[in-house]
This record gives structure tokens, sequence and C-alpha cells, in this order.
């Protein structure tokens, strides 16, 4: 075994253009960004200021910068598959041969949903949970920070594999025994495990330190039936974190075990069962697209009820929706495999119990009808997103039931029809939900408004490009083609990858144009200012203070009695009132740790990917002391004096007042 | 790590205090939480083995390899040390710091012949060769087992970490909410390895 | 292809796509694949009773409630009601209860397992997928081909699938089902075709770099007369399959082309699936419900 374990100069794909071109432009724009922030002297900014702030609001626009450019990676994918369809059909080999082709549907689905959406919804949780509820910051801040860099950390890894070696071609399942050695001898698989395993660690702790805050760091008078929607549906994603995520890490430290030290959990020899890994991983799995969507729902009920100027219709019914989903969405992950030749018994159970999921969604979809009955609705951006939404994902859900139903499956499954449906609700649900949630929470995060002209510019291409790109894959799953090909050979099939092709491009124009609206909207933000800390005129706490709010959130702990908290205070002439005295803030301070852990266990894994092993033990090693260091730092917090919040508030109240 | 409750914002707001807060309460209960998630992390493992237990290709099965006797020591050992972690938290509580580390140190004593035990166990199997590279049964048990072995382990560090921070800082509030922490994992551990106990040694020996 | 080609193409397309001539799950050529599409339709049927509804509501409220009506009733603290939360809760229920019956009425008569009723005797065909193609093993014949599957029309086939090496799904969308084919494992399928043709047959789960490659057609003849005819052709022609030319097949390959094999060694199809079987220990653990996707258990067949 060499010093450098199984990386050697070989492990760089000179011989692939397209990669060594990503490269290239990668350095090219990552040189440039480094040149600007050595300009601008922005290093000790960036350093002390972000990258180890724990600021909760902070760490939330970094969580979604991540997952922005993970969408261009993700995206860049989806337009080569695209394309390579589009080119490599009645026979043609297109321009992506297998070995190349099979990594990149197996990246796309990893990073769309681990990198691009995980953080996108965590990054919103982030920002808006703690100010809906009051609170000063999450329970445990540094974690936080920790938890970021964690999930950074993975997105780091996998965009490793594009240099050094190679990322899996399992697809992004990792199915056994294909992902075992045996069939997948190369370090993909590898890059893959521990990719996902880094960052869901990340993910399990954001659940953990997100349910302690809300459990326990509520405004006073917030009972639980008084939290905002969002701050619900982000409860019940994180219980579903926190209840499924071992379940990941379980069952790819089973694969890790098997492809590392000739263990047998799920290798065709000696007794292994692979079926055990299918039906651990959608444990996991099935619960996780519930993860992804339920925040989403919060986001647009907040919406609709924000620009219906109204209340949300049936809150309660709501929420107790959301809980049946989460619940629900435990017992059905057999649905991913009716085709793995269980009774019939079994397949009908777990194909109705999916289908008694579209009930708690049926509702959710008639209580924001209902909530823009004799409404008063502002057609903005994040309303024609919901509006998208609303129609794109009924006929998401539509073909999910169909899906549920075995007798449909069998012939359905695995096919183009399968995939429609869940971009259907992941585009149409989760993606449109987060680009909604940007632009509703955009001003309070920034200080100004987006440029609602792109913004609608924007909305239409995702949404157009959104029906064109996957209505064909619908036709295509009914003229029998499968899913994960390479090239087809079907003159019939051959006009609907073309329209698919174009529909991608059009999504493309629909990043193109968010580009545009912020470079627009940050041109013109003195003209989109939000003075007020309340631009759309919001029901809940968050809009309660300055825009972009102070790093203690409150001066003053806001008392609750209502679920529209904020709307309430306005109504009742409490808001932008100055308390008689403010108190010193108890704050904590930002601190190098989480990064500092977080680049050692990258490293560890980075080694253990490799067999570097000396390496992977300085990792890991250096981590738990950075750790243990940490435990016993004791400087951690500080004050803010009352003359420095004083002098804030004031600021914020005069700007508030001239305003309104 | 230091973040504030309603509960300390008003003692502050009442009290005009700066002093050391402790936010014990929410320290414990993620804690608590974490503990939950950890449970799954031992439910899926346990669920492997019951699906893989009889998959031996051709070779040894549970009754082959487990030898109750030393195992039931073994689990006693492990039991006592939850008792004598209890006398800790006890003492920890009523602020005797001397006490609390006697304890601590029997708890160590308990757990290291815990892990020192199944390292025999789990290198005598390997040497016979029923190493986990043998069979899936093989495979699920050493990596149950083992799971639970590095908790404890991890435990053991955590443990001397803790009488160290107790002999140098004694016994303040977030010290003995840290102790509190390593309390329900310890005793969360017992309560694993009594479902491993049963389930693998007590039904595989039948 | 120029731009009205293109619009002609496209309509062209929907048009088969509609009338059901496209060679896909709309268009099936065999009594389960049959089912399966009414299924789909009831189905869709049924549900487009509440989405049409919703997609038109959620446009009309945006429109009708817009801002700037100012002569539309505006109720902002309204957000309750018993009736309105009744319905919104009955609807789906009721739809879901509907639906649920057919699912499970349609998961029994459609269960892969099951033998079809009525059709007469079945064909037995042993299935084994390797990297990458397919082996058909006629046990009651006993001859085997590669990537050519030949059975009579209107004659149930029973198919006893299991996989060499990776798992794939024994797919023929035209016919109906798929299943997956598993190491270790021996899964079952019942199809038969109504009337004679070539049906497209593939892997419908990916397992590897020669996945796309692993095709196959699926030829109905018109009789059982013509059927015995080709079998006695590769019986007369074919080279044997030995454990030693078996294993040479096995090897990785892509794009394989058809092979016949005249004669098969014995128990050849129960030797594959106890390789990964052994493991398996006692399997009592697996014996129980009769179609879990069961390791094949001292069953031999010949």
């Amino acid at each position: 075994m060499s010093l450098f374990g199984k990386l050697s100069i070989e492990a760089i794909p000179y011989h692939e253009p397209i990669i060594m071109v990503t490269l290239a432009v990668v350095a090219v724009v990552g040189l440039i960004v480094a040149a600007m922030v050595t300009k601008h002297k922005k290093w000790g900014v960036l350093w002390h200021d972000w990258i180890t702030s724990i600021d909760h609001k902070r760490l939330g626009v970094m969580y979604i910068i991540l997952a922005l450019i993970m969408l261009m990676r993700g995206f860049a994918d989806a337009i080569m598959m695209r394309t390579q369809l589009a080119m490599a059909t009645s026979g043609a080999a297109g321009y992506l041969p297998p070995e190349h082709y099979d990594q990149i549907f197996t990246a796309h689905g990893v990073i769309m949903i681990i990198f691009m959406a995980m953080p996108f919804m965590i990054g919103l949780m982030n920002i808006i949970l703690p100010l809906q509820i009051g609170a000063r910051d999450v329970a445990f801040p540094f974690l936080n920070n920790l938890s970021f860099w964690l999930t950074a950390g993975g997105a780091i890894l996998i965009n490793l594999s594009l240099a050094f070696g190679e990322f899996a071609k399992t697809g992004w399942v990792a199915y056994p025994p294909l992902s075992e050695l045996s069939f997948s001898p190369g370090v993909g698989v590898d890059y893959y495990i521990w990719a996902l395993q880094i960052s869901g660690l990340g993910t399990l702790l954001t659940a953990v330190n997100f349910l302690v805050t809300v459990f326990k760091m509520r405004a006073p008078g917030m009972t639980l039936m008084k939290m905002p929607i969002f701050t619900w549906t982000c409860t019940w994603a994180n219980i579903l974190v926190a209840a499924s995520f071992p379940i990941l890490t379980a069952v790819l430290a089973m694969l890790t075990l098997d492809r590392y030290m000739d263990f047998h959990f799920f290798t065709n020899e000696a007794g292994g069962n692979a079926m055990m890994y299918i039906n651990l991983f959608w444990a996991w799995g099935h619960p996780e697209v519930y993860i992804l969507i339920l925040p989403a729902f919060g986001i647009f009920s907040e919406i609709i009820s924000t620009f219906t100027g109204k209340r949300l219709f049936g809150y309660k019914s709501m929420v107790y929706a959301s809980g049946a989903i989460s619940i629900l969405g435990f017992i059905v992950w057999l649905h991913h495999f009716f085709t793995m030749g269980s009774s019939a018994n079994v397949n009908a159970f777990f194909g109705v119990m999916t289908m008694v999921i579209a009930v708690p969604t049926g509702v959710k979809l008639f209580n924001w009808l209902f909530t823009m009955y004799r409404g008063r609705l502002r057609i903005t951006v994040p309303v024609l997103w919901t509006l998208g939404f609303m129609v794109t994902f009924t006929v998401g859900g539509m073909t999910g039931v169909l899906l549920a139903i075995p007798g449909a499956d069998y012939v359905l499954h695995n096919s183009l029809f399968l995939i429609a449906h869940f971009h259907n609700t992941i585009i149409g649900g989760a993606v449109f939900g987060y680009l909604a949630g940007f632009a509703y929470w955009f001003p309070k995060v920034m200080g100004y408004k987006l440029d609602e002209r792109w913004g609608k510019a924007s909305f239409w291409c995702w949404l157009v490009g959104f029906f064109v790109a996957f209505m064909p894959l619908y036709v295509l799953g009914f003229l029998g083609m499968t899913r994960r090909l390479n090239h087809t050979n079907t003159p019939e099939w051959n006009i609907w990858l073309y329209i698919a092709c174009i529909g991608a491009f059009i999504i493309m124009f629909g990043i193109v144009f968010q580009v545009v609206q912020l470079v627009v909207s940050y041109k013109n933000r003195e003209q989109l200012q939000d003075t007020t800390g309340d631009p759309w005129n919001g029901h809940t706490l968050e809009w309660s203070t300055d825009s972009p709010p102070q790093y203690y959130n409150f001066a003053k702990t806001p008392v609750v009695d209502d679920i529209d908290a904020w709307t309430e205070m306005k109504e009742q002439g409490q808001a932008y009132q100055k308390p008689a005295h403010y108190q010193p803030i108890h704050m904590p301070k930002n601190t190098p740790a989480g990064v500092l852990i977080s680049a050692s266990l990258t490293v560890f894994c980075f080694a253990m990917i490799w067999h570097i092993w000396w390496l992977a033990a300085v990792g890991f090693v250096s981590a738990i002391a950075v750790f243990i260091k940490r435990c016993y730092t004791s400087d951690v917090d500080y004050y803010v004096q009352v003359d420095e919040i004083e002098q804030i508030e004031s600021a914020h109240l005069s700007r508030a007042l001239q305003e309104g | 790590m230091s973040a504030i409750t309603p509960a300390t914002l008003h003692a502050l707001e009442d009290a005009h205090e700066h002093a050391d807060h402790d936010t014990g309460s929410n320290t414990v209960f993620g804690f608590w939480l974490y503990l939950m998630t950890d449970c799954l992390l031992f439910a899926s493992f346990f669920a492997t083995y019951a699906v893989l237990y009889m998959n031996t290709a051709g070779g040894v099965s549970g009754k082959d390899i487990f030898e109750l006797g030393f195992v039931a020591v073994e689990t006693a050992a492990l039991l006592l040390s939850s008792i004598t972690f209890g006398f800790a938290m006890i003492a920890a509580n009523k602020q005797k710091k001397s006490q609390t580390l006697s304890w601590l140190a029997v708890t160590f004593a308990f757990g290291a012949v815990f892990i020192g035990m199944e390292m025999y166990e789990f290198h005598h199997l390997i040497v016979h060769g029923h190493g986990p590279q043998h069979s899936a049964f093989l495979t699920s048990f050493f990596s149950l087992v083992g799971l639970h072995g590095m908790h404890v382990t991890a435990g053991l560090i955590w443990m001397t970490v803790m009488m160290i921070e107790v002999t140098r800082r004694g016994l303040k509030p977030q010290t003995v909410t840290r102790l509190s922490c390593l309390s329900l994992f310890w005793h969360f551990l017992d309560i694993v390895w009594i479902c491993v106990f049963t389930v693998v040694y007590l039904m595989g020996a039948m | 292809m120029n731009k009205r080609s293109v619009v002609n193409y496209a309509f062209a397309s929907l048009g088969l796509m509609l009338t059901g001539c496209s060679g896909g799950i709309l268009d099936p050529k065999g009594q389960i694949g049959m089912d399966e599409k009414s299924l789909i339709i009831i189905a869709t049927v049924l549900m487009l009773l509440v989405v049409v509804p919703v997609i038109i509501l959620t446009l009309y409220f945006a429109w009708k409630y817009r801002d700037g009506r100012d002569h539309e009733i505006y109720a902002p603290k309204w957000a309750h009601s018993n009736k309105i939360e009744a319905v919104v809760w009955t609807i789906p229920i009721v739809i879901i209860i509907v639906l649920g019956v057919i699912t499970w009425r349609s998961t029994q008569s459609l269960d892969p397992y099951k033998p079809l009723e009525g059709k007469g005797e079945h064909l037995t065909v042993q299935v084994v997928s390797l990297n990458w193609k397919w082996l058909f093993i006629y046990p009651e014949q006993g001859i085997a081909t590669v990537n050519e599957l030949v059975f009579p029309a209107n004659v149930p086939v029973e198919y006893k699938i299991t996989s060499e090496s990776t798992m794939n799904s024994f797919f023929i969308p035209q016919l109906g089902s798929q299943i997956y084919s598993m190491a270790g494992m021996e899964t079952q399928l019942h199809l038969i075709a109504n009337e004679p043709g070539t049906f497209k047959g593939f892997s419908a789960n990916y397992s590897g770099a020669g996945f796309t490659g692993m095709k196959f057609d699926a030829i109905a003849t018109k009789d059982k007369a013509s059927f015995d005819n080709w079998v006695a052709d590769v019986k007369a022609n074919g080279e044997a399959l030995t454990a030693g030319r078996y294993t040479k097949l096995a090897e990785p390959s892509e794009y394989h082309p058809v092979e016949y094999f005249g004669s098969v060694e014995q128990g050849l199809f129960h030797t594959i699936v106890m390789k990964y079987m052994q493991g398996h220990g006692e399997m009592s653990y697996y014996a129980k419900p009769e179609h879990a996707a069961h390791p094949h258990h001292g069953k031999a067949e010949e």
C-alpha cells in the first residue's frame, strides 16, 4: 500500500475533454472570486462574519448559496442528459459513453436531492424559523454552524469526484449488488457513501437543533397551536429527519463494511441479502421526499395567506394534515418496489396506504383554495410560484396515486412515467416552494425586494419549461421507455425526446433570468429598498424585525397570543412601539470550531475513499480534538449593551415609522 | 454552547444578572433527542440481524459460538456500571466532587471490563475462523454487537474527559449538565445491551 | 427536419398515442397488459373528477379574488368553516375509498405469481439475467436461447426468473407486468400473448454499463405447431449449453447476439439459483409466504 493509497496521478481524468473543460471553468471562476475578495480586502470579513458565523440568518444565507451553486451543477448534468438522449436516437451513440453518462445521472439525483433541495429547505428554515417563533437564535448555535459545514463538506466531496477518480455509476439509489465491490470496484460508490454520510450527519444535527429550538424557545404565549404554519411544517419535517436519517446512516455503514472489510450484508455470496438494503434505503428515502415537500407546503401557506391579506383557512386541518402525511410517509416505502415479488396482500396494503396520503394532501390544496376565497390576492412573484405549484402539483399527485396502484405500477415502474412523476412533485412542489420562499423572504434577508419583471419572466420559463420537458416523459413512459437508457433505437420516441430537450433549455432560461434578476435587483437596491421590515404586510413575527433583521433578532422578546402574531400587534397598535427600557442581550460568539471539525472530517472521508489510512486517522483524531477543545473554551459569549441596542432600535423604528 | 431560553431571558430581565446561564434543560433535551435517533440506528442493525441471522452460509450459527456464561458476566459488568453511574450522579447533584470521581472511576472500570471481554470474544471467534467475513450471520452479529461496543468505547473516552473536567473545574452547572448527558448515554447503552443480550445471545443460543 | 414536419410528426405521434397504436403499454397484446391498461384508464378518469375541478377552481379563485376587484366581498378574518372542512375531507376520502377497493381487487387479480386461469396448460420458461443479456431456458423442451424469447400465442407462459449477477427487471411492455430478477432467488411472472407478433423486451432496472443493450425480442408464434417447429429447429442446430459454456456465457458482454442452444445441462437453472442460495441457511424463515420473493427452497425442477 503506497503512501497515497489508491490515489495516483492516473486518477485525474485528463482524457475526458468535458470534465477537463468543466474543471478549467471552475478553476477560473474560483480564481476570479478569490481575486475579487482579495482586491476588496474581504478575506477578514469572509472569515469572521460568515465562515465562522453562528448567526442562524447568515448560516441560512450560506445554505441557500450552496443550494444555488449545486442547482447549477445538477442542472448542468440534466442538460447533458437531455441533449445526450435527444442526440442518441435511432441507434446513434450520442456524445456521452455509458461510463460517463451513468455517473451523470447518479450525480444529478444525489446533487439535486441531497445538495440542492435539502440545503435550500434547511437554509430557509434557518433564516425564518427562529424569527417566526420570536427566538434570538437556535438552541445550539455552534452546532448549527457545524451542521452547515458538514453539508458543505459532503458537497465538496461529490465535486472532488469530478477531478479525482469518478463518481458512482449505480443510479442515486446505489442498489447492491451493483454497488458492491465485485460490480463497482472503483471509488465512485465510495464517494457516494461518504458524501451522503457526512452531509447526513449535518442534517441530523440540524433536525435535533431545530426540534429543541421549537419545543423550548418559543416566545411567551406561543402555544404549539399558535405556531406559524411554516414553523409547523418544518417541525414535522425535522421529526421525519430525526426518524429517518439514522436508517440511511445505518444502511450506508453496512454497505461500507461490505465494500471495505468484505462483510456480507448485501452481497450475492455468503448469504447476503440485497433486498434488505432496498427496504432500508426506502425506509429513509420515502420520508425524505416528505422532508422536502412539507416545508414547501408551509411556504405556500404563508404566501397565500399573506398575499390574500387573510388568515390561513383551516389552520388546524393544515397542522393535522401535515402530521398525517409525516406518519403515513413511514409506512409506504414498499411502493418503490412492488415488482420485487411481494405477495398480493403486501403490495395491496402498501398501495392503499400510499393513496391514503392523497387525502391530507388534497385537504391542503382545498385549504389553500379557500384561503384565496374572499381575499384580495396580490399577484406577485411568490404568488405566481404558488399558483403554478397548485396546478402542477395536482397533476403530479394524480400520477403518484396512479403509480401507487400495484397493477399499474407493474407496467409503469422504472419507466419515464415515474421520472416525470417525481420531477412533477419535486420541481412542481418542493423547488417551486423554495423559489417562492426565496422571493418572499428575500427582502427580509437582504433589505431590498427582488425585481418583479425578471422574477415573472423566470417563473414563466420554469413553468412552461417544466411542462415541455416532463409531459413528453409521461408519454414516453406509456410508450414503454425505461429509465437510465444511454441511447435509444425506437423512432417513435424521437419526437418526445426532442421536445423534452427543448423543455430543459426553457428551464435553463428560467435559471438565467433568476441570475439576471439578482443582478438587476442588486443594482436597483435603492429603489427596491424595504425600510419597514414588513414589505408585504405580513402576518408573522419575522416581519416585525428590521430588514435585514438585527443580529440579535428581537431587542425585546415578543409576547404572542395569536397565530398571526404580527398582524395582531399591528391591529392593536403595538407594532413599532419602543419599550420603556432595554436589557443587555446575551449572545454567542462566532467560532472557527465548526469549519475546522468539518474540514477534518472531509479530509477523513476523502482519505477513506482513497484508502489513505494514515490521513484518515489524522483527520478523525483532529476532528475529535477540535471538538474537545471547543467544549473547554470558556470565551464563547458576550453581552450586547443597552446603548448599542438603543441606537440600533431607534434607527429601525424611525425608518419604519417614516415609511408607515 | 450557549443560547437563550425564554426562561433564562426572564431571569435575566428580572434580576439584571450577568452570571453564567445554565441552558442545561435544552442540552439534555437535545441530547435525549439525539439518543432517540441513535436508537433508530440500532433498530436498523437489529432489523438486519433479524433478517440475516439464518444465513450462515453453511458455517456456524449462534448455537455453535455463543457462550452464555461468558456473556452473562459481561452483561453483569455493564448492568453494575449503570448502577454505579447512578451513584455518581447522586453525588454530583449533591456537589460531592471526590465521591463523584470515585463512582465514575468504578463505572469506568466496569465499562472497561465489558469492553475487554467483548474484545476477547471477538478475537476468539476470529482466530477460530468465525470472523465477520464468513457469512451474513457473522457479518450482522459482529456489526450489531460491535456497534454497541463502539458506543461503549466512546462512552469510556467521554468519561475520561469528564473525570478530568470534574477534577479541574469541580461540579459547575455546565459540568453537571454534561454528566447528565453522559449518564443518559450510559443508561441508554445498557438498555440496548439488554436487547442485544436477549435477541442475539439468549434467542440465538436456544 | 423542418418546422412543419416536426409539427406534423408531433400531431401524428399524439394521434398514435391516443388511438393506442404505439407499441407501448397502451397498446397491449396480452390479457394482463389489457387489464392493466383499463385499470390505468379507470383510475385516471376517477382522479380527473377531482383534479380538473381543483385546477379550474385554483385559476378561477385567483382571478376572481385578485387585488383591485373591490366589489368582491373581503373577509380577512374568515378562516374556519366546519361545512367546508367536512366537504374538503370527505371528497378525497370518498375517491380514495373507491380507488382503494379497485386497488385491492386488481392487485389480487393481477398478482404476477398467479397462474392465468382458464387459459390451459402453462409453458414454463426459466429466465436468467446475466451481465448484460438474457438467457431463456425451456426446461420442458430442453433448449435455451439468449436474447430471444419464443412462445406460442394464446398459451400462458410461466416465467421463473433469477439473476446471475446484478438485479434486473424482466419486462415485455406489450404483454404486461414486470418482475425483478435477483441472484439467489426465484421470482415468478405469468403472461400471455393474445395474438402472434414480435414484442420488445428488455431489462427495466439499471444494472451497469451494458444495461442499455440488454434487449430481446419476444416472439409469439401463431400457433403451437410453429412453436414446435422452432423448437425442433433449435434442437437440430444449436450447440450444447454445458456448465462450462454457461460460465463463458456469464462473462460480461454488451449487445450480445442472439444465440441458440440445442440442449441444456440438467438442472442448470436450479444450480444458478442455488449457487447464491446456499448462504441462506435453513430457510424456514423464507418458506412461509408462498411467494415473498423467496429463494428457491428445495423444489428442484427436473
